[in-house]
């Protein structure tokens, strides 16, 4: 049984891919995730917010009160060493790259494309094999039309794609009007993948306090339904290739994707909740399924489901709620 | 051989660069001006730079300079070749080991930035009293005058203790040198090897201590023998003079620069001359050059070396024609004969005449004159009128030059006018805020012009003693030759103004020469700028004939994202018009120090200065200045007329930087000032105030509790009280049974208020329908300040409640007015408001012993202090002994006070008959430990007064002396970490060991913040400091637990940000615990690196982290069998990164090291929760309850 697949023009052992998370971060969950047979790594997301910030605000920090004072020109010492910005995250690049001989690929988290980008470049020369672009990004404004927002992502992609060489996979929200359209245009744009879909932070609300209280919910299967539905619309309809990240937890849930039209399949929650282990677990499963229903590889199941080929298609379109309404009595 | 390079750098990193690249060991002791030199040592070792031998030398932090000097001495004896640096009371701390050093004639060289010794008050500035009270020690003194000496001396005197034996001390002015940055040539290390022979290293090697070849020093000696050991040294002071004269002359073949042990500048057939030591001899060979070239037949004498002193030397480098003599001394030694250098010249020439070498035509007549105390300016003008002193038939002796002494009348008059400076030595002025950052790139322009072009360079920076809204001033020189003006440039060819509100502050254009240039940043365009000016600076501008620049420098800064930073804006504006460079260069070469600054630090701060230097030059605009004046708008008073007359006629001109004017008459003769003058100084500094809303208002006081400059109150009075209110003044219905029917106000201080927002943060109320307004919103202050200032007026006229009527909770502690108000703290402190709080609490009948520090800078600089007074004129009395020596300082008021009042009781009891046996039995069992209870303990003394008054005995005269004390004292000790954790603690632990009631409160900021962040043993693991730059690898010491473990010591750790009402408790128990009271208080502080308006959402963190555990341990709890520690925050359900994550200290250790970091974070959380573990058993104890017959234990 061969699980290999093509993600981004980049071949992988099979289709699971630790997507982009904190475990990136720490080289030893990096060696643990290689051990357990996992396809490929995305990286922790560097954003765009962090990059600007972070220099901004800490240099605000360091330099507010320095130079004010005659017995204290500054509170902080200077070691030469001190960096701020991607520079750490662009060496993790290289130690993952070096401890797992794995494809990995650099996550940039942004909203405009002003000069940050530039860290494209600098991923791609920290050795990545490719670029996920995850554009997150809010219209709040009653004036911003959606084609202006869909402009913006485009833009993003557009810049990046003319600074570097690497293959670019863009991380989408499902918040799009027409996300085939988009599709297309993100495919002309020079997208080589499309990754459904992004989980918002959704802040919840702490009504002793008046404040909206941040926390970060691991997702659950039942998120894997929306994307199913958009891998199908899309698969075969864009030459892009398409991954799915939100909502996999077991094996069946990376077939479904998988037949739904994912050539890779991204865990983050099933890993935090459960261990790096868990890719060798979700591997060894969905293998020894494919094997009981005699798949000799993965590429049969890839877009088996999708709207093109699946028996009944009406079931991903309209239908499918018209079909469940019918059938609820009160 | 290395070509040698020309750097542009400050007096202490010359002197550090050389004193790194020749030893081993550097244990050191942060103090100001000296500090720089230490923190330059560490980060270079740090970053593994070398010294000449290839090694990284250790730097090691001690916890005060008398511990450095042992450390010192300990290397030496061990074989190191070991420097420290240090000034004033640090200095002074060495001396017992100075003596030993020299005794054991050791191989050494210390540098000292030489600063004045507290007296009648501290002055961190520059004078010699530090360095003249070592001339005993045994040390060889050399002396330097510039930021190239002091870099040449610092090799000079290294090489000539290795010659010599005789330890040096190499010494330079604080701060004029210390601090000035000036172009020099850099000594390569090829120029330092070949001063340090191999041979002589080796041959202080080859003293030490090593049990290969045992040896014993440190004997005890007798009668019988010390004397003449004692004499054993004296060949090699003999020699020593000699053998450093060699050295200068090993220089001079080496480097060019030719030094002699008195080096004598002028005319060679002088008929005056003026010896002087340090910087002003700089000034003093400028204003010589200048005279000669009028025909003046005068010279200067430099000492160089000054121990050993030189007869020989001395009297063949003094002109043979020399008629007079001034000896300048930069030291005042009161009920001398004269000040050292002068005896010293008085002496040699004696010693010379009697000796017969005396070459002199006529015997020189020698007055000797005293200069430049505590940095006090020494200018051309001053030294003209010391030479036209000595062309007197009888010139005055000991005369003070740059003052005027209308007491004593010993000042020389001199003209202030005068001014030498050649034309083509370009002078700059610039009036900034610390915040803007224009010191920074003054720094910057003078690096770019003294290393990019032939001119020479020098920048020298006035500080403010306030830390928030603190003004700069930088004066800055660029010329074709070496700049020898080490004085305030007077006559300015360029003025800026970066800050609108200086207008009506500071007498600015004063600095402007005529035909000069004055840029402003205006928030006004240039149609609209000049009807803005007040009168008097219009008038300046078209009588001086100035061209007018301006820019909207803010603007320009936040439409490029550069926020409140526009010192690189303002520095193109100075290159722009200026012309010292092509513009195109200029600009490149800004961008060029851009770079080099931020290169490192993120290409989006780079990118934003840029656009910010791009986007400047379209906004600069000249304006066409008008032929006549226009504005009727003068400059407002500096106080208000109804201030006290020693605040008007004193305080106010300090306040308007003209406190050189001011005669010694002006002066107290010892140092005592009133308390309560930050009222009359408003600094108006705020950009938004807050503004209440009695709607939305819960009246919870928080506001006012974390308020660091008590700029916001709330008041409860009778709602006729309410007559006259200005119409906008707010009032609402006090909510709460206690004061049922009464009016409550909170009101801000329009005028006294920093802006930093702590107090809108911490406000819990929210107007429900719109959450993001609060009873307290921040709004801009100028459309606010004249009716607030009027609000605030009626408000502080509103009677105070009657504090027995307070109950004390947070709430109600808000109610007691604050007696400390309007410090020169940080925006946003996080140690005032726990001073407030003590004031408020404790303050109509405290005394304050502060630990130099943050604390005692914002509680004692002048020209106005913040302890204030009540209604009734009570209120903190307050004094700084020293650093070290705070909690003995305090003790001792105790003592004082405990006899004061034994004796008050003994004297009652022997004048009861006459008094009256009941009020004596009522004055002696006083309960005072409520409010009602002294303020009833009040009446009774009064009471007791008049019948003393009429009893007339001497003992009655006595008693009446001594009433007052039979009210209860409190006497708080008040510091900083460094000083509790480090340099004080000794006393501190000797104090708290005694049993008499004292309370400490220690403002833990975790690091040496009045000196600039240098790590403490408070400083926690993990967090970066100066001297722990790599991230502090030892836990915090745990001052608590030490202290219990005394068992009857009051302890508490408190976080007012965090839990207030335990504070509130914490402060109240350690007043009325009968013994000593440890009181251990977070302080957020501007060197942990975040924002301070989010200080107390970082005192929950520590808290709620488990780092800053709450508890009270009472000893008092013990007698009930319980246990004495309260823990009074639960388990840590945070962990630790959530605290640490938000603070550069921690951020930038993770930053350098993301590896090293995560180990100490793991150390530091494993530090966390065992602490706490310890801290949860020992509140779990259960106490043996003492039985019938059994001694207390607890209490005294």
């Amino acid at each position: 049984m061969d699980l290999s697949t093509s993600y981004l023009g980049l071949k992988l052992a099979n289709p699971l891919l630790a997507g982009s998370s904190p475990l990136a971060d720490d080289l030893d969950a990096v060696k643990r995730l290689a051990e357990a047979g996992v396809g490929g790594i995305v990286m922790h997301s560097i954003f765009e917010e962090q990059i600007t910030r972070e220099q901004l605000g800490t240099i605000m920090d360091m330099e507010l009160h320095a130079e004010s004072f005659a017995e204290a020109l500054s509170y902080f010492p200077s070691p030469e060493e001190y960096r701020l910005g991607p520079e750490r995250y662009l060496e993790q690049i290289r130690k993952v790259k070096e401890a797992t001989g794995l494809p990995v690929i650099g996550s940039l988290n942004g909203v405009t494309p002003a000069g940050w980008l530039d860290y494209a470049r600098h991923v791609e020369q920290a050795g990545a094999d490719a670029i996920e672009l995850n554009v997150y990004y809010l219209p709040t404004q009653p004036w911003e039309t959606g084609e202006e927002v869909e402009r913006r992502t485009l833009d993003i992609v557009r810049t990046v794609r003319g600074a570097v060489k690497l293959p670019i996979a863009v991380k989408l929200s499902p918040f799009f009007s027409s996300i085939p359209n988009l599709a297309r245009q993100l495919e002309l744009a020079g997208a080589g993948a499309l990754v459904v879909f992004n989980r918002f932070y959704q802040p919840d609300i702490d009504i002793e306090a008046l404040e909206p209280k941040v926390h970060l919910e691991l997702s659950t299967s039942a998120e894997l339904l929306l994307r199913l539905r958009w891998l199908a619309i899309l698969s075969g309809q864009v030459k892009v290739d398409l991954a799915v990240t939100g909502g996999v937890h077991t094996a069946h849930d990376a077939i479904k994707a998988l037949m739904a039209g994912a050539s890779a399949v991204q865990l983050v929650s099933v890993l935090l909740a459960r261990g790096p282990e868990q890719v060798k677990v979700i591997r060894d499963v969905m293998q020894n399924w494919f094997e009981a229903h005699e798949y000799e590889s993965v590429q049969q199941a890839i877009g088996s489901m999708s709207l093109r080929r699946s028996p009944s298609p009406q079931a991903f379109t309209r239908a499918n709620y018209q079909r469940l309404l019918a059938g609820w009595r009160p | 051989m290395a070509v040698r390079r020309m750097i542009t750098l400050d007096g202490n990193e010359a002197t550090a660069s050389v004193a790194h690249r020749t030893n081993e060991v550097i244990a050191i002791y942060p103090i100001t001006p000296s500090s720089n030199m230490g923190e330059f040592a560490d980060e270079w070792s740090a970053q593994g730079r070398k010294n000449i031998w290839g090694i990284v030398p250790l730097v090691q932090e001690m916890q005060s300079e008398a511990g450095a000097a042992g450390a010192v001495h300990g290397a030496l004896q061990a074989g190191a070749l070991t420097t420290t640096f240090t000034a004033s009371q640090g200095l002074l701390l060495m001396i017992p080991n100075m003596y030993k050093i020299a005794g054991e004639l050791t191989s050494y060289c210390m540098h000292v930035s030489a600063r004045t010794v507290a007296t009648h008050a501290l002055s961190i500035f520059g004078d010699h009293s530090d360095v003249m009270a070592c001339r005993q020690t045994g040390f060889a003194m050399l002396s330097s005058g510039s930021v190239q000496e002091a870099h040449d001396f610092a090799l000079i005197g290294q090489a000539a203790t290795l010659r010599s034996r005789v330890p040096m001390l190499h010494f330079f002015d604080g701060f004029r040198t210390s601090h000035e940055v000036s172009k020099i040539e850099e000594l390569t290390d090829d120029d330092v090897r070949s001063m340090i022979p191999d041979e002589l290293v080796a041959a202080h090697r080859a003293r030490c201590l090593t049990p290969d070849r045992p040896l014993l020093r440190g004997t005890a000696q007798n009668p019988d023998t010390f004397f003449q050991a004692r004499e054993a040294c004296n060949p090699y002071y003999f020699a020593c003079a000699d053998l450093v004269q060699a050295e200068m002359d090993r220089f001079a073949a080496l480097a060019g620069r030719h030094y002699h042990l008195f080096d004598y500048h002028g005319d060679p057939e002088a008929d005056r001359v003026v010896v002087i030591m340090g910087s002003g001899g700089d000034t003093a060979e400028e204003y010589v050059d200048w005279a000669r070239a009028r025909g003046e037949k005068i010279g200067v004498l430099r000492v160089r070396l000054y121990r050993p002193f030189s007869v020989k030397h001395f009297v063949q480098a003094l002109p043979v024609t020399v008629k007079a003599i001034a000896v300048l001394d930069r030291c005042k030694e009161p009920g001398a004969i004269g000040d050292p250098l002068y005896l010293d010249v008085i002496a040699a020439l004696r010693e010379a005449h009697e000796q017969g070498t005396s070459r002199f035509v006529h015997c020189p007549k020698v007055v000797g004159g005293r200069y430049g105390l505590s940095s006090k300016e020494f200018t051309p003008a001053m030294l003209k009128a010391v030479y036209d002193e000595l062309a007197k038939d009888e010139p005055r002796n000991h005369f003070t030059v740059g003052i005027l002494d209308d007491v004593t009348r010993l000042s020389l008059p001199f003209d202030a006018e005068l001014d030498i400076e050649p034309d083509d030595v370009k002078r700059a002025v610039f009036f900034g805020l610390g915040a803007d950052g224009t010191v920074g790139a003054n720094k910057n322009s003078i690096k770019i012009i003294a290393e990019e072009t032939d001119n020479w360079g020098q920048g020298y920076f006035v500080y403010d003693s306030k830390k928030a809204g603190a003004v700069t001033i930088s004066h800055l020189r660029f010329g074709p030759r070496r700049i020898r003006s080490a004085y305030l440039i007077k006559r300015a060819n360029f003025v800026a103004c970066h800050q609108w509100v200086f207008l009506d502050k500071y007498d600015m254009l004063a600095y402007a020469a005529p035909g000069g240039t004055f840029l402003l940043n205006s928030p006004y365009g240039p149609d609209r700028v000049w009807d803005e000016l007040p009168r008097e600076v219009q008038e300046q501008i078209i009588e001086k004939k100035l061209r007018l620049f301006v820019i909207d420098a803010y603007e320009v800064a936040r439409s490029t994202g550069m926020g409140v930073r526009i010192n690189t804006i303002m520095q193109t504006c100075f290159f722009a018009i200026s012309g010292v460079l092509p513009r195109e260069e200029a600009i490149g070469q800004i961008k060029k120090a851009i770079k080099k600054t931020y290169g490192k630090k993120g290409d989006i701060v780079v990118q934003k200065n840029f656009e910010a230097v791009d986007t400047t030059l379209a906004n600069l605009h000249e304006v066409a200045v008008p032929a006549a004046v226009t504005a009727t708008r003068t400059r407002p008073p500096i106080v208000s007329d109804r201030a006290p007359e020693l605040v008007r006629n004193v305080t106010a001109v300090m306040m308007a930087n003209k406190g050189d004017l001011l005669p010694v008459s002006a002066f107290p003769v010892d140092g005592t000032w009133p308390t309560a003058t930050t009222q009359w100084e408003k600094r108006n500094i705020a950009l938004e105030i807050p503004v209440w809303d009695p709607a939305v208002c819960i009246q919870c006081n928080k506001c006012a509790a974390i308020c660091p400059h008590a700029a916001i109150r709330p008041k409860v009075y009778e709602p006729e009280q309410l007559a006259g209110a200005p119409e906008t003044f707010k009032s609402t219905e006090y909510r709460g049974p206690e004061f049922k029917g009464m009016r409550y106000t909170i009101q801000v201080a329009p005028e006294d208020c920093t802006g930093c927002t702590l107090c809108a943060v911490i406000c819990p109320a929210k107007d429900k329908t719109n959450p993001r307004h609060k009873a307290l919103d921040m709004a801009p202050q100028m459309p606010l300040r004249e009716t607030e200032r009027a609000n605030y007026e009626f408000f502080l006229a509103l009677p105070d409640p009657d504090r027995a009527a307070i109950k004390v909770d947070v709430k109600g502690s808000q109610f007691f007015r604050p007696l400390f108000e309007y410090s020169g703290a940080c925006a946003g402190c996080g140690e005032t408001p726990y001073v407030k709080l003590l004031t408020q609490l404790f303050g109509d009948r405290a005394l304050i012993a502060n630990a130099t520090g943050c604390s005692s800078i914002y509680g004692g600089n002048l020209p106005t202090t913040p302890y204030a007074q009540d209604a009734n004129g009570r209120g903190p009395a307050w004094n700084n002994s020293l650093f070290e020596d705070n909690a003995e300082f305090g003790y001792g008021y105790r003592l004082a006070i405990d006899t004061h009042l034994d004796q008050a009781r003994h004297l009652l009891g022997q004048l009861a008959a006459q008094i009256g046996e009941n009020l004596v039995d009522e004055l002696l069992g006083a309960d005072q430990s409520s409010e009602a209870g002294i303020a009833a303990q009040r009446e009774r003394v009064a009471a007791l007064r008049s019948r003393l008054a009429t009893i007339g005995s001497p003992e009655a005269r006595r008693l009446d002396a001594l009433a007052e004390y039979l009210v209860k004292k409190s006497v708080w000790i008040v510091g900083g970490d460094g000083w509790a954790y480090d340099i004080g603690y000794g006393g501190l632990d000797h104090v708290i060991a005694q049993g008499r009631d004292v309370n400490l409160l220690v403002l833990d900021t975790e690091v040496y913040s009045n000196t600039g962040g240098q790590a403490s043993k408070a400083t926690p693991l993990g967090a970066a400091a100066k001297f722990a730059m790599a991230g502090k690898s030892q836990p915090k010491k745990d001052l608590g637990m030490i202290a219990m473990a005394y068992g009857n010591v009051y302890v508490a750790r408190v976080a007012l940000g965090a839990r207030d009402a335990q504070a509130v408790r914490a402060f109240q128990e350690a007043d009325s615990y009968p013994g000593p009271s440890l009181v251990i208080a977070y302080c957020h502080c501007i060197a942990h690196g975040f924002d301070l308006a989010q200080g107390c959402e970082q005192q929950r963190l520590a808290v709620e982290t488990g780092y800053w555990p709450l508890y009270r341990f009472d000893p008092r709890r013990i007698e009930a069998g319980e246990s004495p520690l309260k823990l009074d925050s639960a388990a840590p359900k945070l962990p630790l990164a959530q605290y640490v994550r938000n603070e550069t200290r921690y951020r930038m250790v993770e930053q350098a090291n993301p590896e090293h970091f995560r180990h100490l974070m793991q150390a530091a959380q494993r530090e966390v929760t065992n602490r706490f573990a310890w801290y949860e058993h020992l509140a779990k104890l259960t106490m043996p309850v003492r039985t019938e017959g059994e001694p207390s234990g607890s209490g005294n």
